[in-house]
């Protein structure tokens, strides 16, 4: 018997399969290594918002604010490189240190003042887009040796596709997403907080801490992909990232994660992310559908999950009512 | 003290930053004040603010009864982008205007019923039911217009965007208008109350005999029937259906306007005339800062502040400093 708390996950791993069956079905060459590569790449930012974001939804938070984090650090690198003269690792060192810290900011605002992650985030949000107009308003190339190196760098694929420096960061993060999360004293608190503040607090589990901690690790994650995005598309833009905090939600819904918190999975995570991967390479290879059919499709997965976790959480109170 | 005094004395920080907001305008324009009649209709800076105001505001009214229930719609922008383009087709359809606009205005109340049996029927949490809307609502509306920006001529619906009434835009007289119309539905009747006790304490009203699905339904179909009143104006005001842009980030304009307007977002009390007066402070300070020469993005450093100014009063953790400050002081007195 399946425990009813896996059988998101199970549902979820289920329409990754069968969606992905139905398209080679379709178009055979889908199932090439090349473009599960291209799969991993192309998706690799939304991948890195979502291991943060997967750690703010179980603790029954949320982050508005990391599009707009990871359009900041574009902008950062890209002014700090070609503008400041910096080496563009430590530029990416101090984006990252500026991010974790803005995150902590976030994260102590949320449980000190005891306000709504919601409204928190979404004033974060309008910070970090306003800074990033600040410093610029115009894309700004960046042209630096490093990165021509840096993108050359693949881990060649059997069958002709590579994995290169951008889908192997995705990677490593969520595997030290999934050890963090899933084997860690911190990953247990995160999941406490979650499950029931007030409980979790009076267990003796060190609440603002954690908090403090998840909202840190969510905006270092949305800096982090600000980096990749930036090597991704080597210019910094501060329109980058708009609206993608939403992909990231829908993407840890839909992998199995609670938005009142508690419950998720950092490799449900992953399968949300790509299986949004998967509906754009859909649309890219029958060439006729429109863009805007992933937004439909995937606001309906998400009432999907949102309904079956709804029914998996309502049933067994069901049955138990009646005698 | 009379009802007038009492709502004077509320909504006193409201009002205050709408006037302090004007004066700055005022000083960094100096004809903001200036109105002039021109073939029948009033123009100035105060009209201007007005006009532009009214979509938030009347989202705004909406997000006001939301979060009195303790709730949230985030998809007000994106059921503004499917009215305009229900609208924009319709007419092109060659529909005639009532018809359009009916449709548009009908769409709007369907999605924000969706969101209502989503809330009250299923019980998923507002942020998370409005999130689908909000997510899959612009594909929606891509679909209406077929990915292409519609534009439109029919002269009644765009009487709506550009035309005047005794001299006021109509989109102002519009959202006095809903003002009105639920400030009587609110106040002379009880629903208003109902709206509160739902807010405060769910379990409790629904023990008093509440019906609570009922009220949550309304608020949300109401808000969904404001978006869509928006969308239809916005859309008339570019002569166009954009269903990428129409009502973009405006959810968030409008959560801030009821912020502002002092709706407290734990829910239980609220006040649509001061969620209005948000709605024209936030305009009024928007407007400034362009007319003062900063760039538009430096508004949303400024927003930010703004809430996050409001947010530090509201905090339960802020009261509880000021009371204990006053303890202090009085045991230092005494």
């Amino acid at each position: 018997m399946i425990a009813s708390r896996n059988l998101p996950l199970l549902a979820t791993l289920l329409v990754f399969v069968v969606g992905y069956a139905l398209c080679v079905a379709q178009f055979p060459t889908m199932l090439s290594p090349r473009v599960l590569g291209d799969l991993l790449t192309d998706n690799a930012v939304l991948g890195v918002l979502a291991v943060g974001m997967a750690f703010v939804v179980i603790s029954g938070g949320i982050d508005l604010s990391v599009g707009a984090v990871m359009g900041l650090t574009t902008v950062f690198v890209a002014v700090a490189v070609t503008r400041l003269g910096l080496h563009p690792l430590v530029a990416f060192a101090l984006a990252l240190m500026l991010g974790a810290a803005f995150g902590a900011l976030v994260g102590a605002v949320i449980h000190y003042l005891q306000a709504p992650a919601f409204i928190v985030t979404l004033t974060a949000m309008f910070m970090a887009r306003g800074l990033s107009f600040l410093l610029t308003t115009q894309a700004v190339p960046i042209d630096h040796p490093l990165y021509a190196k840096l993108m050359s760098l693949s881990l060649q694929l059997p069958g002709g596709g590579g994995l290169g420096i951008v889908a192997l960061i995705m990677l490593l993060t969520f595997l030290a997403g999934g050890i963090l999360l899933h084997a860690t004293r911190f990953g247990a608190e995160v999941f406490a907080i979650g499950g029931d503040r007030r409980a979790a607090a009076l267990m003796g589990a060190p609440v603002a801490r954690a908090t403090v901690l998840t909202y840190a690790l969510s905006s270092f994650m949305a800096a982090l992909a600000g980096v990749v995005m930036s090597l991704y598309t080597r210019a910094g833009y501060p329109l980058t990232g708009v609206g993608v905090e939403l992909d990231a939600i829908a993407a840890v819904v839909i992998g199995g994660a609670l938005l009142s918190g508690g419950v998720g999975t950092m490799f449900g995570a992953l399968l949300g992310v790509l299986i949004q991967g998967l509906i754009l390479s859909y649309i890219n290879f029958d060439g006729t559908l429109s863009s805007w059919w992933t937004k439909i499709v995937i606001g309906a997965l998400l009432f999907a999950f949102i309904g079956l976790q709804k029914a998996l959480l309502t049933l067994p109170s069901l049955r138990s009512q009646t005698p | 003290m009379s009802r007038a005094g009492r709502w004077l004395r509320a909504g006193l920080p409201q009002l205050a930053v709408l006037i302090l907001a004007l004066i700055a305008n005022g000083l960094i324009a100096p004809n903001f004040f200036t109105l002039t009649v021109q073939d029948g209709r009033l123009f100035g800076g105060l009209v201007d603010v007005v006009n532009r105001g009214a979509p938030t505001a009347l989202l705004g009214l909406g997000m006001a009864l939301v979060i009195a229930t303790r709730g949230i719609d985030l998809s007000v922008g994106a059921v503004m982008a499917i009215a305009g383009a229900v609208a924009a087709v319709a007419v092109n359809d060659g529909l005639a205007w009532p018809l359009a606009l009916a449709l548009a205005l009908g769409a709007g109340l369907a999605c924000g019923l969706w969101n209502g049996v989503l809330i009250a029927v299923l019980g998923i949490q507002p942020i998370v039911a409005t999130l689908i809307l909000m997510v899959a609502g612009r594909g929606v509306a891509q679909l209406i217009t077929a990915g292409r920006i519609v534009t439109f001529d029919e002269p009644h619906l765009l009487w709506l965007g550009g035309g005047s009434v005794l001299g006021l835009p109509v989109a102002a007289v519009v959202a006095l208008t809903a003002l009105a119309v639920f400030l009587v539905a609110t106040r002379r009747t009880a629903l208003g109350l109902f709206i509160e006790a739902v807010g405060v304490n769910p379990r409790a009203s629904r023990l008093a005999g509440i019906d609570t699905r009922g009220v949550l339904l309304c608020v949300y179909a109401a808000s969904g029937l404001l978006a869509a009143t928006a969308g239809v104006i916005a859309a008339a005001d570019i002569r166009a259906a954009d269903a990428n842009n129409a009502g973009l980030w405006l959810e968030l304009d409008a959560i801030l306007a009821v912020v502002i307007g002092g709706g407290l977002l734990y829910g239980g009390r609220f006040s649509l005339s001061l969620a209005l007066i948000g709605a024209l402070a936030l305009q009024t300070i928007k407007t400034g800062i362009l007319r003062a020469g900063f760039p538009p993005e430096f508004n949303l450093i400024v927003m930010a502040a703004v809430v996050a100014g409001v947010l530090c009063l509201q905090s339960p953790a802020f009261a509880e400093l000021v009371r204990r400050m006053r303890l202090r002081r009085s045991g230092a007195g005494s």
